[in-house]
């Protein structure tokens, strides 16, 4: 789950990050509120999970509170990279000595903490990392030892960050990594992290990642849920706590696993044919998860026809089956139906089935077989 | 051969009791695997069918002498259900639970890699690990695979797997072992581990490989075919056309570069030799050509 800048910065409270004062504004009269109170001169930030915000027109400088209106009505509305601007950030202007890069995210491959840091931050890091990649000093941390303050401190002198900035730098570091570890963050991210004109450091931006899989252990997440698509199926979806995305395409497609829905999107899109969306429902899904899944499809106006492609292993394919029926009892399914089942009790889940084949429910013995037969009824070509 | 478990490998269920624990223990041992205790705090001296159930897994192993254990249990206490494996002296842990967090998943492994070196954890979410006609710890369906070999599977992705498996069985072809990876931030075992493996076994003659988008382990895995590896292979990356995923920010696209896209994945396993395939059943249709030019 991606956090927005405020939100971000909020989670850094918890964790005794600095960063400048400031708050949150839907309106411009509440952004005139904002500026008063943290401060003249102000920042106005656009709110938007995309990068590339400042360049976009999406954070100005206001002087007073006629330049607060003035930007806060240009960036509320405004649409940055198709995301468009519902709330805004204003906080107290910093004077800017130095900007830094720092961040704390998982080294997949070797399968430690990766830290980097460098004294190059601000909006070309991207750049700075493919063309001059010494300029960002990587620090890989075992998780069983941690990052301790001495090791900070090496580190700021390895990344050659100005002296004046070293020893709070240090402390900043060592206390964003307790936020990656302890507030399980996939990543936690600040470009960036400034030294002031009289030698504070502190954050003036926040990129946070949480790792959904830890919510059940941080119940002050669930202020930060809700949804942030505009797409009406994905909303449905969510709502269901189903893993789907919404894509283009006519042929609805139920696969359960990633790895099995990604290879069916695949092999709709070989035989001829376009996805309307992935779904994934998960290992160990349900009667009652199937049967919201087909309702989620049913809902999607652009579907011609529905593709369930299932390998039962912790799935059982009779409760599949029983979704199914569950959800064609429930809901008239527009489209028709072409079934692929396999694995765990798939013998179980196709005789439950059979008495309820017709031309709008098909069963197909495999992956390719299903996928063709789906791409035909939608009316797409076929190879 | 088979890599990594066989028939002599004695297996306890942690989380036996549970709905889940006990379906697949129950239905790893109709397979044939010596499925010889089961593990659930509270309710040590009960027993599941006549599998004798422990307190604790040091319990267990005592009493059973088990050097393998199948992890089932929810996420919360699936990372001290790995340790408490290992402490009791298990050499190979497989976990299939779903939803671990990955700071937990990294804690575990490198704690693992401390003071437990010679344990082999095989995932976390990922379905385990058969070796057809002599083991099957896990959640894979049993009669999809086929005895005799000679070929060794190895996937990231649970579901496709099981696809694997039944592309292979279906046109005649056997395998040695199939090993599900899982597809989470850490998995104890990875592609080379399993390619290491198959190299070294005379009873694996080709490798089916199985990946997906995301991550850079099918580019290690491509160096280290590179390299180190003589048997044949074929593998398939799905998600060619999946949307694109959830960009990690800065850290992320700095990390990854442009690694990480199926066409990334694609080119580094052709350019070392790689039989690269656009789907599961291409993916068993040339595994055919290939086993048949073995002779």
């Amino acid at each position: 789950m991606d956090l927005y800048e405020y939100q971000g910065k909020q989670y850094f409270h918890r964790f005794g990050i600095p960063t400048s004062p400031g708050g949150v504004a839907d309106t411009v009269e509440e952004a005139v509120v904002q500026a008063d109170e943290a401060g003249y001169p102000v920042v106005v930030k656009a709110q938007v999970k995309v990068g590339g915000r400042g360049k976009a027109g999406g954070i100005k400088l206001a002087n007073d509170p006629g330049e607060v209106r003035q930007h806060a009505g240009a960036i509320l509305g405004l649409d940055i990279k198709g995301h468009v601007v519902k709330r805004l950030w204003i906080e107290h202007a910093s004077d800017i000595a130095r900007e830094y890069y720092a961040s704390f995210t998982l080294d997949r491959p070797n399968k430690l903490h990766l830290g980097m840091l460098s004294k190059e931050g601000g909006v070309d890091i991207e750049e700075v990392a493919a063309t001059n990649p010494d300029a960002i000093a990587k620090l890989h941390i075992d998780p069983v030892e941690g990052l301790s303050q001495e090791a900070a401190h090496r580190w700021v002198a390895e990344a050659d960050l100005d002296e004046a900035a070293r020893d709070e730098a240090a402390t900043v570091l060592v206390r964003l990594y307790h936020c990656f570890v302890e507030g399980d963050c996939d990543l936690a991210e600040i470009n960036p992290l400034i030294l002031t004109t009289d030698g504070r450091v502190h954050a003036l931006d926040a990129k946070v990642t949480l790792d959904e899989n830890a919510a059940y252990r941080h119940p002050e997440w669930e202020e930060l849920a809700g949804t942030d698509t505009d797409d009406e199926r994905e909303k449905m979806a969510k709502e269901r706590g189903l893993n789907y995305i919404g894509l283009s395409g006519s042929v609805g497609i139920i696969a359960n696993g990633a790895g099995l829905a990604m290879s069916t999107l695949d092999v709709v899109t070989q035989v001829g044919g376009s996805a309307a969306n992935f779904l994934d429902i998960g290992g160990g899904a349900n009667a009652a998860i199937m049967a919201s899944a087909m309702e989620v499809i049913n809902a999607d106006p652009a579907v011609r026809s529905i593709f369930v492609n299932i390998f039962g292993g912790i799935t059982k394919v009779d409760e599949v089956a029983k979704g199914i029926i569950e959800a064609l009892e429930r809901v008239e399914i527009r489209s028709p139906i072409v079934l692929r089942l396999d694995g765990t009790n798939a013998v179980e889940g196709r005789a439950l089935l059979a008495p309820h084949l017709s031309d709008r429910l098909m069963a197909e013995s495999t992956m390719l077989g299903g996928a063709r037969r789906a791409v035909a009824l939608a009316g797409e070509a076929t190879q | 051969m088979s890599i990594f478990v066989d028939e002599r490998t004695k297996v306890v269920v942690q989380g036996l009791t549970g709905g889940q624990g006990r379906f697949h223990g129950l239905r790893n041992r109709d397979y044939g695997t010596q499925v010889v205790g089961g593990v659930t705090p509270g309710k040590g001296g009960s027993d599941v069918e006549g599998i004798p159930v422990f307190d604790t897994m040091t319990e267990a192993v005592e009493a059973t002498g088990a050097d393998a254990s199948f992890v089932v249990v929810p996420p919360r206490f699936a990372c001290d259900a790995i340790l408490e494996a290992a402490v009791a002296g298990i050499s190979f842990i497989v976990c299939i639970t779903e939803g671990i967090p990955a700071q937990d998943e990294a804690l575990t492994y490198n704690r693992l890699k401390r003071e437990f070196p010679q344990v082999r954890l095989l995932g976390p979410n990922c379905p385990g690990i058969i070796s057809p006609g002599k083991t099957n710890i896990g959640i894979t369906s049993g009669d999809i695979a086929m005895a005799g070999g000679p070929v060794g599977i190895v996937s990231r992705s649970g579901t496709l797997t099981y696809q694997a498996l039944y592309e292979l069985s279906q046109q005649g072809i056997g395998q040695t072992t199939c090993v599900g990876i899982g597809g989470d931030p850490v998995p104890g075992t990875n592609f080379i581990d399993c390619l290491e493996a198959f190299e070294a076994d005379p009873d694996t003659r080709a490798v089916m490989m199985i990946g997906e988008i995301g991550g850079s382990e099918e580019e290690r895995a491509a160096e280290f075919i590179g390299a180190h590896v003589t048997k044949p292979i074929v593998a398939y990356i799905a998600g060619v056309t999946a949307p694109p995923g959830r960009k990690m920010g800065h850290a992320g696209a700095i990390i990854s570069g442009s690694q990480g896209t199926a066409k990334a994945k694609m080119e580094a396993l052709e350019a070392v030799g790689v039989a690269v395939v656009a789907n599961p059943t291409e993916a068993g249709e040339r595994m055919v050509e290939v086993v048949r030019a073995l002779g």
